[in-house]
């Protein structure tokens, strides 16, 4: 009769000492996410490479350390569990922390310089260039003088 | 057109967009990322008080005034810079003035206001930073002002100055009280 509680007791210990054990491991797990399978995971860094870390903004949130973007890798991982699709998960950031998170800017009236601007100074300087060979062309007879020009510049 | 000014007028071009884009950065922080959420209902926040964790306060809670949330830390050094401004003019404006703990430890939190001095009507703690990352704060201090309507009407990223306050703030929360009565 009186080795049951004590037997009780014993075992408590036991267990609470497992649970002392395990719990470095749970702590180790915070950033280590708990990844069903490879796929999950490739998604998972995919989409964060994807997103900008605020803190640090040369960083993805997959790369940085910041305190704010471990908390934020957590939310994406929470909602990708939920069944959220990667455009959700971005809908969701860019409503809190604007387009400024996303590495690709979506393409829109205020973004158009951002994405057209380059082509449209490489079509200016084929221009020039084009125009100037040409007219270099024409005048080929006379090419020395051309020469002492550009060294003039 | 002479070809030999071409280079000239190529460099004007490229010293122009410099200059314009060091104009543009003296106004525009780059380290500030625009709020999308300015213009549009508070997010629901449901926080317990500092003092009292048994108490919670809603959105519901703060509705029909105006109020300045004030995201601050006791990690957070730049917080200690905007203290003393927040300790002489926060009583003054005559609005909540809600301090939102972020991320942090109660015990520092507290002490933090007791030595420091408490400007704060009331303060709300966020230890998991789940209800910042609605508001989209991404560092502290950061202060949001709310309108009776509960809308964000400003937000400031970084220390409030005194310029803030007399040119951002005060304005807006004149503007409100004028419009709302």
């Amino acid at each position: 009769m009186k080795s049951a509680p004590a037997n009780r007791l014993g075992r408590l210990r036991v267990l609470l000492l497992c649970v002392a054990l395990l719990l470095p491991l749970a702590a180790a797990a915070i950033d280590a996410l708990p990844f069903k399978d490879r796929a999950e995971e490739q998604r998972f860094q995919n989409l964060t490479r994807q997103l900008r870390c605020l803190v640090c903004q040369n960083e993805s949130l997959a790369d940085s350390s910041a305190d704010l973007a471990k908390d934020l890798r957590q939310e994406v991982f929470e909602q990708m569990r939920q069944g959220k699709s990667d455009a959700e998960i971005k809908r969701y950031l860019t409503a809190r922390y604007s387009d400024f998170v996303l590495y690709n800017p979506p393409l829109r009236g205020g973004t158009f310089v951002l994405w057209f601007g380059p082509l449209l100074v490489l079509l200016i300087g084929s221009a020039i260039v084009f125009r100037i060979v040409r007219r270099r062309g024409a005048t080929k007879p006379s090419a020395a003088p051309a020469s002492t020009n550009e060294e003039d510049w | 057109m002479n070809t030999r000014f071409l280079p000239l007028a190529g460099f004007a071009l490229v010293a122009i967009l410099l200059g314009f884009g060091i104009a543009w950065m003296r106004g525009n922080s780059m380290n500030e990322v625009p709020s999308p959420l300015i213009g549009k209902p508070a997010p629901a926040f449901d926080l317990p008080r500092l003092d009292d964790p048994q108490q919670r306060l809603s959105n519901a809670d703060f509705s029909g005034k105006p109020y300045l949330l004030n995201v601050f830390a006791s990690w957070c050094f730049a917080c200690r810079d905007e203290h003393p401004l927040l300790m002489a003019e926060a009583k003054q404006l005559d609005i909540p003035v809600i301090g939102f703990n972020y991320k942090d430890d109660p015990a520092d939190a507290k002490r933090w206001l007791s030595r420091f001095g408490d400007p704060y009507s009331v303060v709300i703690a966020d230890r998991d930073g789940r209800t910042a990352i609605d508001f989209g704060v991404y560092g502290a201090p950061e202060s949001f002002l709310v309108d009776a309507n509960g809308i964000i009407r400003y937000k400031r990223i970084g220390a409030i100055t005194p310029e803030v306050m007399a040119f951002e703030i005060k304005p807006r929360l004149k503007a409100m009280q004028g419009a709302g009565g």
